[in-house]
């Protein structure tokens, strides 16, 4: 098995919805990846679309919350609606 | 050393605020050892699972009896995948972790090493082993490692399906002839003791207890999943029309639980140890599944490298042109 690649798996659960990871698995090649994919994932209908990409082209940042990766939006409080006082007898908004 | 008592103390804030332990997070090696072994055994269980049941298939009263009982058992397949994958996330390898449940050197549940003698025994072990099972995994699903949680909120979900197919199944004997009753019966004194030794040994000998509650790995005491489990099953046994084989069983209106007998720990110990009825049989079993099932292995890989270029964990150089071309035409 180990010689066979490990897949990422992400489901369309419905129709407007992201394409969101569920988990992994093994396979030879990508349209093996799909049937197990499809028969791992999706024996109860959770899905109307599936994408399998090999673990290894995935780049990810560290996960941890306090790296400094993310500090640039740490003190951007001006981004948020809530940042900006308006009198409350002003409609729609 | 600042550095690893600051990580460790991140790790120890994650958890005291019941937020998740993700794949590339820092964690202590023992939590990481213990989640692998926790993972593979539980993985290892729903792979082994398979095979007391699998034994039926062929032999199902009906088409839909038939059906019902091969989507079963193709879920344990799939909670067997999903846990490997979640194993795999801290950096477990997929064959090794075959390799060691074929070699023996981890460990899958007990209750799957007892013979399933009729079919009624399909019913009680939707009914009993995964009704237990359901009690055990529940709490699980808030287990302190994310890759692990996600898992098991999606086997509970089937889960649900396998206790209510069993318990429909045993209803469906029991309005039947005195023979079927029977059959029930019979089964559900073979299962009733194995069921309550799925939670493990007693509190009192469980010695890692304390730790993995600390570590969120655990949410009970094994006593406190056992007691549940039998406060749960005792309505259900009378409304089938059952005897649980336990002449001490019976309401304690003071806690408000049923008290319930003694279970035998030396049968467990002896069953963990390798001696229980199929322990043999199981893991045989497996090991020829794994080796008669090695060309199909190779075939695909073979396969996969030749039509797209694409050779896993080896050179990146493709394999030339002239011979993949030769044999897509051989296939036309």
């Amino acid at each position: 098995m180990s010689d066979w690649p490990l897949y990422e798996v992400f489901l369309r659960g419905k129709r407007g919805l992201n394409h969101v990871h569920v988990g992994s698995l093994h396979a030879a090649d990508p349209q093996m990846a799909l049937h197990h994919a499809r028969d791992l994932y999706t024996r109860r209908n959770e899905g109307v679309s599936i994408w399998v990409v090999p673990a290894a082209d995935i780049t990810a940042s560290s996960p941890d919350e306090k790296d400094p990766f993310f500090a640039p939006a740490g003190d951007k409080v001006y981004r948020h609606p809530t940042f900006y006082d308006i009198p409350d007898d002003v409609p729609h908004m | 050393m600042t550095g690893t008592r600051e990580l460790e103390a991140h790790f120890t804030e994650t958890i005291g605020h019941e937020r998740r332990i993700e794949p590339r997070d820092w964690m202590p090696e023992a939590y990481r050892n213990t989640m692998i072994r926790q993972i593979a055994q539980h993985a290892h269980s729903e792979i082994i699972g398979m095979q007391p049941e699998g034994n039926w298939i062929t032999r199902a009263p009906s088409l839909r009896r038939k059906a019902i009982l091969i989507a079963k058992v193709q879920d344990e397949a799939g909670h067997g995948m999903y846990l490997y994958s979640a194993a795999e996330t801290l950096g477990a390898d997929r064959a090794d972790l075959t390799d060691k449940l074929i070699t023996g050197r981890q460990k899958y549940s007990s209750i799957f090493n007892y013979p399933t003698l009729s079919y009624a025994d399909v019913g009680v072990i939707g009914w009993l082993v995964d009704g237990a099972a359901i009690c055990n995994q529940v709490p699980l699903c808030r287990s302190s490692y994310g890759a692990y949680a996600r898992a098991m909120v999606r086997i509970c979900k089937e889960e649900s399906f396998h206790q209510r197919q069993g318990y429909e199944l045993l209803m469906t004997m029991m309005r039947g002839t005195e023979a079927q009753r029977q059959m029930v019966q019979d089964a559900t004194n073979r299962f009733w003791w194995p069921s309550l030794m799925m939670f493990g040994p007693p509190d009192d000998q469980s010695p890692n207890t304390e730790r993995s509650m600390a570590w969120g790995i655990k949410r009970h005491t094994n006593d406190e999943l056992r007691q549940r489990f039998v406060d749960m099953t005792v309505p259900q046994a009378s409304k089938l029309g059952v005897t649980l084989p336990d002449p001490d069983l019976r309401w304690n209106p003071e806690r408000g639980r049923y008290d319930f007998g003694a279970v035998d720990w030396d049968e467990l110990t002896q069953v963990i140890k390798g001696n229980g009825p199929c322990n043999a049989q199981r893991l045989a079993h497996r090991k020829a599944a794994h080796d008669e099932g090695a060309w199909v292995r190779e075939a695909a890989t073979a396969h996969a490298t030749k039509h797209s270029g694409f050779a896993p964990f080896s050179s990146p150089n493709r394999p030339d042109q002239g011979s993949s071309k030769v044999q897509s035409e051989v296939q036309r």
